[in-house]
């Protein structure tokens, strides 16, 4: 893989609030490579939401970006005018949210959401021409065209979660950034939403950031897999990596207490505890509260990245003995 | 084995109110929601079924029609033996302390303003049992088998100060205090987080033993109805269309939908990628249901039987029921 498309370097965002500052992402570094798929793993609250937004630099206030860079095509998104990022959004970098019913408005006609769209990004283009482009995307999701003149409530939850993503994909950009994109819908539509999703990828040649809790989800989808802890990035590898060789003992858990349909477990990995409180996070290891394997060390001292080659990297003390996850 | 709940021919049907103006103009009469359709099953003492289908299925109402907190339109209910249909409401109420529900959504379950040890002892109070020092002596020590430690510490905290996994398990000790034994389980775990779920669900198989309950888990999700259920069965439309044990369902499933079900549960291993396309379409409005099998316009082995007459349930293997019309000549 050449340079990447997108480049996340040292990032940490603040939330400061009346008891203390909320580090809710931490020196966070990720690639996205060109027509590259990587799933940003982690439980609620774990700052991969934020980590999401953050690149197309909307960061909800009081939040603040106070470190990093991240280059897009090498150049910095930090440090853009505001005017800049407004092209960037949609044009380059397009977000589809987790629940489509909220983020469709109920009054408009599908028409006007794509007219604004591109209107926007587009001053000078006809209607008729803007509408023929929105047929065109709809006809590729596999809605028919005369329903671009229906109202969003017309539509099935299937349906809407598509319009999102043609929404986003009207402007032709080379990175889509999926927030829980299947979260409201149900099994057999789900399936139909990730074959769209791996056939639209090839189509356009896109390069994907899918956001979620779901494992499943990201073992069907992805190339690559960045599992996030307490605002940290705690492992980096390819999806055979993180599943069959997890190096990081959260990684390990969090496979390991999903039930999985096609095995016979008798037991779920359980991890007691809560997740970190980020205004107070832990000395040493954010995960060292909750770890099986915690060591002395772990509660001490932070540990650095081990790398074991392909990029595949995590933040573990047992790596530095030789021991596994 | 005794049977614990018997369920037969049960319906419920929500009317759907028509605005006057429609009725007026466009002639609509009001038409009703097939919410659950001619469902039967039963359930043995010690069991635990599984509940599955997709949202709009009936699965939910099934849940809440076997403990009558909504009455059935038709059809007959069984706990112990005794008829149901019967019951006043006063009866009811009484019978709740041996039959209880846990909901999804803990944070909507619980009163903010009442603390834990208030919401678990909440049940004790309204079923009158025991004084208020043995009632605290048995939440307490509810609390320390249920995982909520320090229960000293815990029984005076308030829902919002606690964590996701601590609230679902106030609520399933608030349903276990009276030592019912059967519970009906309503999507506990969709709203949990990935870790919390895993607690939830050992601590739910753990309980089972310990307090010797019968659940009825209702979920969406058939790779956790694979992991704590005995038998399955499948909704669609307020249809069970397939039951049986859970070898019978997840390795010789026999129902198209509940194949396409099983096709499409994504697989937490990369190696395991799904290699074809799922069948297309959604499932349908309850309003007005697809005629014959409610399945035949996604089925990709619909025949002209399927359009006309429902498929009755029937046994294919021991045990193992699927209403379906292939291999049936």
């Amino acid at each position: 893989m050449a340079t990447p498309i997108l480049s996340i370097n040292n990032l940490s965002i603040d939330y400061p609030i009346s008891i203390g500052t909320v580090k809710a992402v931490e020196d966070v570094s990720i690639d996205l490579y060109e027509g590259e798929a990587l799933g940003l793993v982690g439980e609620s609250g774990c700052g991969k939401s934020t980590l999401g937004l953050s690149i197309l630099r909307i960061v909800r206030p009081p939040g603040k970006i106070v470190a990093g860079k991240m280059l897009y095509k090498s150049e910095d998104i930090l440090k853009m005018k505001e005017k800049e990022v407004l092209k960037l959004r949609g044009n380059n970098i397009a977000m589809v949210f987790q629940n489509p019913l909220t983020s469709l408005n109920p009054l408009m006609r599908l028409d006007r959401h794509f007219l604004e769209t591109i209107q926007r990004h587009d001053p000078g283009i006809q209607k008729q021409e803007a509408l023929e482009k929105a047929e065109d995307i709809l006809d590729k999701l596999g809605i028919e065209k005369q329903r671009l003149y229906e109202f969003p409530h017309q539509f099935s939850g299937g349906m809407r979660q598509r319009i999102m993503i043609g929404l986003g994909l009207i402007m032709n950009p080379d990175i889509i950034i999926a927030d829980e994109p299947t979260t409201s819908l149900d099994v057999i539509v789900e399936a139909g939403f990730v074959d769209l999703l791996n056939n639209l990828r090839k189509e356009f040649n896109l390069s994907i950031i899918l956001i979620t809790h779901n494992l499943g989800l990201v073992a069907e989808i992805v190339d690559r897999v960045a599992v996030m802890y307490g605002g940290q990035i705690m492992e980096i590898g390819t999806a055979d990596q993180i599943f069959h060789t997890p190096k990081h003992p959260y990684t390990h858990g969090l496979i390991t207490c999903v039930p999985n349909i096609k095995l016979d477990q008798e037991v779920l990995t359980t991890m007691e505890g809560n997740p970190p409180d980020l205004v107070n996070p832990p000395a040493g290891c954010r995960f060292s509260p909750r770890c099986p394997k915690v060591m002395e060390v772990c509660r001490e001292k932070a540990p650095g990245f081990t790398f074991f080659g392909d990029g595949h990297k995590a933040a573990c003390w047992l790596n530095d003995h030789g021991g596994t996850g | 084995m005794s049977t614990i709940i018997r369920v037969e021919s049960l319906v419920k049907e929500f009317p759907v109110h028509t605005s006057i103006l429609d009725f007026m103009l466009g002639g609509k009469r009001s038409e009703v929601v097939h919410a659950v359709d001619d469902v039967s099953f039963s359930i043995a003492r010690g069991e635990v079924l599984g509940l599955a289908g997709e949202s709009g299925s009936g699965k939910s109402t099934t849940g809440r029609l076997l403990l009558k907190l909504i009455e059935p339109t038709s059809g007959k209910i069984e706990y112990n033996g005794t008829d149901l249909s019967a019951h006043s409401q006063r009866e009811m109420e009484n019978l709740r302390e041996k039959m209880q529900i846990v909901f999804q959504d803990p944070n909507s379950s619980l009163s903010p303003r009442m603390s834990v040890g208030q919401a678990i002892g909440h049940p004790l109070k309204i079923h009158n049992l025991g004084g208020a020092a043995e009632r605290k002596e048995r939440v307490l020590d509810l609390m320390e088998k249920i995982g909520l430690t320090p229960a000293d510490f815990l029984y005076r905290k308030y829902p919002h100060q606690l964590s996701g996994g601590q609230c679902q398990r106030v609520v399933l000790a608030r349903a276990l205090v009276t030592n019912p034994d059967f519970i009906v389980a309503d999507e506990p775990i969709a709203m949990a987080d990935v870790s919390v779920r895993a607690l939830i669900l050992e601590l739910m198989k753990k309980l089972k033993k310990e307090f010797d309950l019968t659940y009825l888990f209702i979920t969406h999700d058939l790779a956790t109805a694979k992991y704590l259920c005995d038998r399955v069965a499948i909704m669609y439309l307020g249809r069970i269309i397939e039951i049986g044990s859970k070898e019978d369902i997840f390795l010789h499933p026999h129902h198209p939908y509940t194949k396409a079900l099983l096709d499409a549960v994504p697989i937490p291993d990369p190696d395991q990628r799904r290699k074809d396309e799922v069948a297309r379409g959604e499932i349908p409005s309850a309003i007005n249901p697809p005629g014959g099998c409610h399945f035949h316009p996604r089925c990709p082995h619909t025949m002209a039987a399927c359009k006309e007459g429902r498929p009755p349930l029937k046994e294919i293997a021991p045990n193992h029921l699927s209403a379906c019309l292939l291999d049936r000549a």
